[in-house]
């Protein structure tokens, strides 16, 4: 079973763009440093000048290559602990409405489409909700179902048993980074 | 680099930890000196800011302040999944973690109970890695890649007062 490009693949970054460029958002990716001057200090690194740090930055975040900038919270030190995936089989005419209604929802915190891989994965829609207890997840899980009235579709909850590495994305070139 | 289970009590964090995290965990200000912006709002000192930062990195509350890049365009990631015996679970999960290009691996209760995210610079250095992994762990890996995001990015708000009662 070979893996099919993903969709999304068509708006990867172009490769025109300067390497100064591409050398701030590697060391972006391991964070701010924790400094007076932050961005004075990536500027530096990268070999660009401060205001032009801050221009990419600005411009990444209203393309969406940012999602958002802020502290990034390891949640299961907090003592949130329980996690699910929660994996749905919703027939493919619903599942960009049913996507939406589930994004919306504040316990659910990523929501996306995948391809199923028949026989072995019947599910098409994921969808992550935390909570500080599994039976906080479940009822959370069931408020939903009810809300959004989803009795009829087929779904599991995965929860996870223990984290091996909970880390941010890295996707710079070594080269880059 | 491997994650250590044992949380950090919530009671350890005070007034100021808890409104940055509340306050922060997007919209950080792009500014010459962000930590004095935020610092100004919050009441608090520039410095005192800074230190309360370092200290919630340290304690690995936070992974870093900084940016959550859109996975679909920083890059190629896909969501892969792993069906392993229970009894060897950490061996593959160890196999899976020293793998280029890895983050967030988790057990789950599913007979595929090995789930991870795979990240490359592009599609065809994606799938060479995940060529690689399968032909070393000697089980097929199921391919989730994301086909469409639903997804808002509205940090998740912390509970803290449920928090305090676990």
């Amino acid at each position: 079973m070979r893996s099919v490009t993903p969709l999304s693949l068509e708006t990867a970054p172009s490769l025109d763009e300067p390497a100064a460029h591409r050398r701030l958002r590697a060391l972006l990716e391991r964070g701010l440093p924790l400094t007076s001057r932050p961005w004075q200090t990536l500027a530096e690194q990268a070999g660009l000048a401060e205001e032009e740090a801050m221009a990419c930055a600005h411009r990444w975040q209203a393309e969406g290559l940012i999602k958002r900038l802020g502290l990034v919270v390891r949640h299961r030190r907090l003592g949130l602990e329980a996690n699910a995936m929660v994996v749905w089989d919703v027939p493919d005419e619903r599942v960009a409405l049913v996507g939406r209604r589930l994004a919306r929802e504040t316990a659910v915190t990523l929501c996306y489409r995948r391809p199923r891989r028949l026989p072995d994965w019947p599910y098409n829609l994921f969808c992550m909700i935390h909570g500080a207890r599994r039976e906080r997840v479940l009822e959370e899980l069931a408020a939903i179902v009810a809300r959004l009235g989803l009795d009829d579709i087929a779904h599991r909850a995965l929860f996870s048993t223990h984290a091996y590495r909970q880390c941010g994305a890295r996707y710079a070139r070594e080269e880059d980074a | 680099m491997h994650c250590r289970p044992q949380p950090c009590h919530v009671q350890n964090l005070d007034a100021l930890d808890r409104r940055l995290i509340d306050s922060y965990q997007r919209g950080l200000p792009v500014c010459p000196r962000p930590f004095a912006r935020i610092a100004e709002r919050l009441g608090a000192a520039e410095d005192e800011v800074i230190a309360r930062l370092e200290r919630l990195q340290a304690r690995g509350v936070l992974s870093r302040v900084g940016p959550v890049f859109d996975h679909a365009r920083a890059g190629a990631s896909l969501l892969a999944a792993v069906a392993v015996p229970e009894a060897e679970r950490d061996a593959f999960a160890e196999l899976i973690n020293a793998a280029p290009g890895v983050n967030h691996n988790y057990a789950r209760e599913h007979d595929y109970n090995l789930w991870f995210v795979m990240t490359a610079p592009d599609a065809s250095a994606l799938d060479a890695r995940l060529d690689t992994l399968e032909a070393r762990l000697g089980v097929p890996i199921l391919r989730l890649p994301m086909l469409e995001s639903f997804h808002i990015d509205l940090a998740f708000p912390i509970p803290w007062a449920e928090l305090e009662r676990t």
